[in-house]
């Protein structure tokens, strides 16, 4: 179980994580970089399921259905356009 | 002997969740350098996919087969979409992609919220809240989504804008406090509550300018990241938990690297009207004249250079003349010419953007500078070659106190031995303020469109 000050632990280390790893990166990056980290928190499929797979009446369970919906999109679709940036950038040396 | 049991099943998930999170900061850590960010997001995408199949054998669960359509459904949608979208539509398909992560975190919040589970009261504060910041990321990152799509065209903006803002805030704040407290009574407050958190991100998003859309979409990025470790908190989930706080805070720094870029402070971006053409000033007094050029001896001009300065900037883009652009540079390059391309943070629709389309065209990363990197080098730069780019390289954003880019940083293009402009016509460009490179004694202006105008340059490099 996660409570009180482990989770409050747990938050500021991620935190300062994420602080520390955009702190030093280079502008041709930030459109990638950003796509990149909206697929991270695609993670939230995660928990649309759990709270879906928990759901009891229709009303909970059509919510449940559209967070899924939308959590599965947020991951497929960030991952899908990170990817196709990300794959294009090339150095002149593997240009050749 | 190991045997199946709920609690090492329950093990399994957990370690799959700690899997999962060491891939994404791994792989946020590798996608922040370009020669290894192709690996980053796919060790993140691994992570992905570990934690979503091992939670299909999370305990007591059902729906299972509603639950597999929307998966199907959701992620087939936006995986073909994401395949198809040109790169000079990117920003808006992220504002989407977030959108739908902000919406999931508001959906799971309605339905614990609405499930009545026995909860103490900080989890549901955090629920709420959750609710509230995933709920204002949704709609006001599809309101974003529609200006750059062009699906809305004008800010909507009326006296006392800000004041409505804050009440609707308060009282979806009243309605939150009364879902902590307990005051809830079927499903009426909840829904009242989520109205109100929903219609906050679209009265809040639609007052601003589409040249500050990036600066927000980067915004709700981070929010929705908040909203999604909020609701980690809630489900007891460490993998959302970590992601949601790093992609928090990560997009926290980054929105304030790009409001910086743009020399707007983040709450000039929200609460202020700057960010769209109207307000130019245009009393400026432009000495000199515009002196046009024939391709034909910016081409010459060119071909006997020692170095090459471009400044794309978005209307390149527009014109879909970066593959010409990299044509011209191999031409310029084989004859020994030295070319770099200068690009300023907030060229393209967002910062990176202009990154992704020249990279698109096949330009090496190496050959592409930004501003502090090749500022000092335009005094050596015997052409400056300026293609759809105009705000980012007037000098007026250091000698006219009155301009309203002043202070913005911008390429010193000025300092270049020549310069040639591609532009369409004589207008002002985007922002409606009058350019003073463009009245320079050593500038010249290539009139044409973007693509066209560049495969003449091509053509006169390649003749001598």
């Amino acid at each position: 179980m996660i409570d009180g000050f482990i989770a409050l632990y747990i938050f500021m280390l991620a935190a300062f994580t994420g602080y520390e790893i955009i702190g030093r990166v280079p502008a041709i990056l930030h459109t990638p970089l950003m796509s990149g980290s909206n697929f991270i928190h695609g993670i939230v499929l995660v928990g649309a399921m759990v709270a879906m797979g928990r759901a009891e009446t229709t009303l909970e369970i059509v919510i449940g259905f559209i967070g899924v919906f939308l959590g599965a999109g947020n991951a497929a679709g960030g991952y899908v356009v990170t990817e196709r940036m990300l794959e294009m950038f090339k150095s002149s040396r593997e240009n050749k | 002997m190991l045997s199946w049991s709920p609690e090492l099943a329950d093990k399994l998930i957990q370690a799959s969740y700690f899997l999962a999170a060491v891939l994404f900061i791994v792989g946020l850590k590798q996608m922040s350098s370009p020669v290894t960010a192709r690996r980053g997001i796919i060790w993140a995408g691994i992570g992905m996919l570990v934690a979503t199949l091992i939670t299909f054998t999370w305990p007591d669960m059902h729906n299972y087969p509603l639950m597999l359509a929307a998966i199907g459904v959701g992620g087939a949608a936006a995986w073909i979409s994401g395949k198809k979208v040109a790169m000079t539509n990117m920003p808006q398909m992220i504002a989407l992609y977030n959108g739908m992560g902000g919406g999931a975190a508001a959906a799971i919040a309605a339905v614990e919220l609405l499930g009545g589970r026995e909860h103490d009261i900080s989890i549901i504060t955090l629920a709420v809240l959750g609710a509230l910041i995933g709920s204002v990321s949704f709609s006001g990152s599809l309101i974003a989504f529609g200006k750059l799509q062009g699906l809305i065209r004008k800010p909507l903006r009326f006296k006392g804008q800000q004041i409505v803002n804050l009440l609707i805030l308060l009282s979806a704040a009243v309605a939150g406090g009364m879902i902590v407290t307990g005051h809830t009574d079927g499903i009426g407050i909840v829904a009242v509550f989520f109205g109100l958190a929903l219609l906050l991100g679209l009265t809040m998003t639609l007052p601003i300018g589409g040249a500050d859309m990036p600066v927000v979409i980067s915004l709700y990025n981070a929010l929705t990241g908040l909203a999604v470790a909020f609701e980690g908190f809630v489900l007891q989930n460490a993998a959302m938990i970590i992601a949601g706080t790093v992609v928090g805070s990560a997009g926290t720094l980054l929105t304030q690297l790009m409001a910086k870029a743009m020399n707007r402070s983040l709450a000039n971006v929200l609460f202020s009207d700057f960010g769209d053409a109207d307000i130019a000033g245009d009393g400026v007094d432009v000495q000199g004249s515009m002196k046009p050029i024939e391709a034909t001896d910016a081409g010459v001009m060119m071909a006997f250079a020692d170095k090459v300065i471009i400044i794309p900037g978005y209307g390149m883009a527009v014109a879909q003349a970066q593959h010409k652009v990299w044509e011209l540079t191999q031409v310029l390059l084989e004859r020994n010419v030295q070319v770099k391309f200068a690009i300023h943070p907030v060229a393209g629709r967002m910062p990176g953007h202009m990154n992704v389309l020249l990279a698109e065209a096949g330009v090496p990363y190496d050959l592409i500078f930004d501003l502090d990197e090749i500022n000092a080098e335009f005094e050596t730069a015997d052409v400056a070659l300026v293609i759809g780019a105009n705000d980012v390289v007037n000098p007026a954003a250091h000698s006219d106190p009155a301009s309203p880019i002043y202070g913005m940083p911008i390429l010193k293009a000025e300092k270049a031995k020549n310069i040639v402009v591609i532009k369409r016509g004589q207008g002002k460009g985007f922002s409606g303020i009058e350019n003073l490179l463009f009245f320079l004694d050593q500038t010249r202006m290539l009139y044409g469109d973007g693509q066209a105008a560049t495969a003449e340059l091509i053509q006169a490099v390649k003749s001598y």
